[in-house]
């Protein structure tokens, strides 16, 4: 079986060898392993966020009986480097009228809580970065920075568009949070822990899935953490037609790019978080535990993309009602019976 | 972790928590001092975890940053002229004030040089988590449901002054 975690195992075995040998304390040993581990975390993300954006415009291409990018290499693979390179090329522009500081400091926000989350996602058997004993809580607590950042990202462009697009999704975020931290609640009664490995290890079979025995919470999940990340049919903050972008009307080069790969991060994030909670994380037979892991979650990206092709996007009063009027008391009473029959 | 690697976290994060309060009591722009805030919220739940409450930490970072900095926010952006240069932060009862905080200060130092802090040498067993929801539900159940009612009020009061009627 070609499972990861023991190559990880002996490479450190191998660098504190090295270290006592040499004299250096572990400290110091310690301290470099986490600096290579984080420089791994942000090597996938990147990776996972070039391959989602050339998938996201092949799905949408094929979706509506056309190509998508094929120019760019094989069936159009090279396209997102291409646009990476661009983007980073391109001249960095801040407008005059802007905040300066908070121009600068809203993208690296929104990308480091990002960032951050993937810290707890437990990518298969023994490869996560640390299974803080309140992982769940943790990757809630941590993603609230985004809000933040969009909002700051709104108010410090000195744009109406921006402001409006800050708001909208600052407000769109805040509301779904409410039935999304429930429906996780769910999960957590039933497997009586938050940290993350603890709760993959308790569905085992596939019998155990939790999205088998809180198939409401799954769905409350689904649709908050789609609104959560302001996808289609919840994209009010960047709506094209009504904002301009939203938001990030003023952004361009590299901090527009911050941007838009910190929604594809968490594009990933929160299909993984479901992964993890309700299909049983890197639970499967034969295949090594972290192709599991990428085989379910890549699944749920795919369902997301497609929800996109399907639904038509909500007005703001329809999303705002649809969070506070329907889905929270689902939620609740869906909190309610598992905490009866648990 | 070694004692000096945690006097030395400590004393960091000490340093940025009092440095951006002061930032947000000082600051001219206002969205900037809501910005420290931020930081001097993020920095007493890296104390939390310092003192190995992940629990606490956790939650101070979802409701003071999650939820009441971006009510702060919000309700800066929605304050039409609040954020032109000419708003004040400060007004003339300067002496007033410190006196107030003045006395403010030697009662919290009295109080705590008086108090006699038991330092328990032994850890919680198992997760601070398991311990705090138990004692939630057991030791300090009428406090608990005390709040929750509280918050109940308020969240109907807010309700029904919002009410346009």
């Amino acid at each position: 079986m070609l499972e990861l975690d023991q190559l990880f195992k002996n490479i450190y075995l191998w660098g504190e060898n090295l270290f006592t040998q040499w004299g250096i304390p572990l400290f110091w040993l310690e301290l470099l392993g986490m600096l290579i581990v984080a420089v791994i975390i942000l090597a996938f993300m990147s990776l996972s966020v070039l391959f989602l954006v050339w998938w996201e415009r092949k799905v949408s291409g094929h979706m509506q009986s056309r190509f998508g990018p094929m120019r760019t290499g094989w069936h159009g693979w090279l396209q997102t480097i291409i646009d990476a390179i661009k983007l980073i090329l391109k001249e960095d522009t801040t407008p005059g009228t802007a905040d300066k500081i908070g121009f600068l400091i809203a993208p690296i926000i929104v990308f480091v809580s990002a960032f951050m989350a993937y810290i707890c996602i437990p990518f298969g058997k023994g490869l996560i970065v640390k299974d803080l004993n309140i992982g769940i809580l943790y990757i809630l607590a941590i993603t609230t920075f985004t809000v933040i950042g969009l909002l700051t990202a709104g108010w410090c462009s000195n744009n109406k568009f921006s402001v409006l697009g800050g708001f909208r999704s600052a407000a769109q975020i805040i509301s779904y949070e409410v039935p999304l931290t429930l429906s996780i609640l769910g999960v957590v009664i039933l497997s009586q822990t938050l940290s993350m490995q603890s709760i993959v290890n308790s569905q085992k079979h596939i019998w155990e899935w939790y999205i088998f025995r809180q198939p409401i919470g799954f769905l409350i999940y689904l649709v908050a953490a789609i609104a959560e990340i302001n996808r289609v049919p919840f994209d009010i903050p960047e709506a094209e037609q009504e904002l301009v972008a939203g938001f990030n009307v003023e952004y361009s080069g590299i901090k527009f790019a911050m941007f838009f790969f910190a929604e594809f991060a968490n594009l990933f994030l929160v299909s993984a978080i479901a992964t993890t909670l309700f299909l049983g994380g890197w639970n499967g037979p034969l295949l090594p535990s972290w192709i599991w892991f990428f085989i379910k979650s890549f699944f749920l990206v795919f369902v997301i993309m497609w929800f996109k092709w399907t639904f038509p996007r909500l007005r703001v009063d329809q999303l705002m009602g649809f969070a506070w009027k329907f889905l929270l008391p689902l939620a609740f009473i869906n909190l309610i019976l598992t905490g009866l029959f648990a | 972790m070694e004692n000096g690697t945690q006097t030395a976290v400590f004393y960091i994060l000490s340093g940025l928590i009092v440095g951006s309060a002061f930032m947000v009591v000082s600051l001219k722009n206002i969205f900037h001092s809501a910005l420290f805030l931020v930081l001097c919220f993020f920095s007493v739940a890296g104390i939390y975890i310092l003192l190995s409450a992940e629990f606490v930490a956790a939650v101070q970072v979802l409701i003071y940053v999650g939820a009441i900095t971006v009510l702060l926010i919000f309700a800066i952006m929605l304050t039409a002229q609040l954020y032109s240069p000419s708003i004040r932060q400060s007004n003339e009862q300067v002496i007033p004030g410190i006196i107030i905080v003045g006395t403010l200060l030697i009662v919290t130092l009295s109080v705590l040089r008086r108090t006699s802090w038991r330092i328990s040498t032994q850890g919680i067993e198992g997760q601070s988590t398991v311990s705090i929801g138990k004692s939630l539900l057991t030791t300090y159940v009428l406090p608990f449901e005390v709040v929750s009612l509280v918050l109940i009020a308020a969240l109907i009061g807010a309700i029904i002054i919002a009410r346009r009627e």
